[in-house]
């Protein structure tokens, strides 16, 4: 039962992060709800969709079909994030500041939770498929031991949500002026690590085999396994081996966010978020 | 087998970027292929080896009517094999040394690559 209560909550573990960021990031958006947790539950629908095609899905490209998938839902969730970010820099002020400019934000505001929302589905379908494919083996063996790693599995699942709560209350406590801040650094770092990630994903399909070299392997003082390692590597994309790939690719995508929110943010306010920006590159 | 290579080559060609498919395909053909069957929640072999400098590629045949997960945070893999089918796992060039692996589905499952 404890087995199971760790694997479940490690592959979960992650998904619970980043829910618990997008509802900190939209605590004050109407409606937010009902988005992430369609967010979810597509999330948790598309799980057991991949779930249940595991094999063919590994099939695919030469059995690298599940790097690739994963490589790109990766891909569609940076996009997201940048996408939200920027978007932000733009109407940020408008939702942060004053609560109750709805009007047109609102309308405006859920195509931006639209992308949160896909954000989330994509943290639970990528950890949900696991979790489904060992719940569900673990439902079709027989013998008594399967109820009790059942009870491990979901007490598991129970422990991911307290982590999202732990998340969205810790980031909560933040007062509302320097969350804005704070999200838009966390939101940047999320997607360039998923960014990471995803090259390591095309990495192992060879299909990206420039720079491949690793560059450092601090797997001594934090491997990317413990706990703490598992936490950075989601929040700020850590990673105990980094090919040198993996590090321009983080690096071009908070260079990308910089530059986008600059360009498109400072259009329309220029005073205010230009000094928040500042304070966002320092 | 090579006609069938081919024309999936062809078909990934018109979706990847055209220079990473030469240097891919160039890295595969000098891989050391290594074979692990997975049954009754065991690696057969439990230890197997390579030459070190080369790219290793894993192919895992799970006969369990569970899926499994090869996963080795020493190699920086991990790839979920549904029940009863193969997963194919690519491993870049390594230095000598022992590099432990195991299901992390089921922590009894380990089983380790020894590179020379």
């Amino acid at each position: 039962m404890l087995a199971a209560l760790i694997i479940v909550f490690r592959e979960v573990f992650e998904a619970g992060l980043i829910i618990g960021i997008v509802l900190a990031v939209t605590g004050s958006v109407p409606h937010r709800n009902r988005w992430i947790g369609g967010g979810v539950l597509a999330g948790v629908a598309a799980a057991c969709l991949v779930a249940a095609f595991a094999g063919a899905l590994s099939q695919l490209f030469e059995g690298m079909g599940q790097e690739l998938f994963n490589a790109a839902i990766l891909g569609i969730a940076v996009i997201m994030l940048t996408w939200h970010n920027v978007w932000m820099a733009r109407h940020g002020k408008e939702m942060a500041g004053e609560l109750r400019a709805v009007g047109q934000a609102v309308a405006e505001g859920s195509k931006s939770l639209l992308a949160l929302a896909v954000v989330v589905g994509v943290a639970v379908l990528r950890e949900g498929s696991e979790v489904a494919l060992f719940l569900y083996g673990i439902a079709a063996s027989d013998g008594g031991s399967a109820v009790g790693l059942l009870t491990g599995g979901l007490l598991g699942l129970v422990l991911a949500g307290a982590v999202c709560l732990l998340t969205y209350f810790g980031l909560m406590r933040i007062p509302p002026r320097a969350l804005f801040a704070t999200t838009t650094v966390l939101i940047t770092l999320l997607a360039a690590g998923m960014a990471a990630q995803a090259v390591s994903f095309l990495e192992r399909a060879n299909w990206l085999t420039w720079l491949d070299r690793v560059v450092w392997d601090s797997a001594w003082l934090l491997p990317e396994d413990s706990l703490p390692g598992r936490t950075l590597h989601t929040l700020v994309g850590y990673t105990d081996q980094p090919t040198e790939m993996q590090l321009v690719t983080y690096a071009a995508v908070i260079l990308v966010t910089i530059v986008l929110m600059r360009l498109i943010g400072s259009e329309r306010r220029a005073p205010s978020s230009r000094n928040r920006l500042q304070q966002f590159v320092q | 087998m090579t006609v069938l290579m081919t024309r999936r080559n062809l078909t990934l060609a018109a979706l990847v970027v055209a220079t990473t498919l030469p240097l891919s395909v160039a890295q595969a053909q000098q891989a050391t292929e290594i074979h692990l069957t997975y049954s009754n929640g065991q690696f057969q072999p439990q230890e197997v080896s390579a030459p070190a400098g080369k790219p290793v590629v894993f192919r895992v045949k799970n006969l369990d009517a569970k899926a499994m997960e090869f996963e080795s945070t020493a190699l920086r893999v991990e790839k979920v094999v549904a029940a009863k089918s193969d997963g194919v796992v690519n491993v870049r060039a390594l230095q000598p040394g022992r590099y432990e692996f195991y299901d992390d589905f089921n922590d009894k499952a380990r089983g380790a690559l020894v590179v020379q």
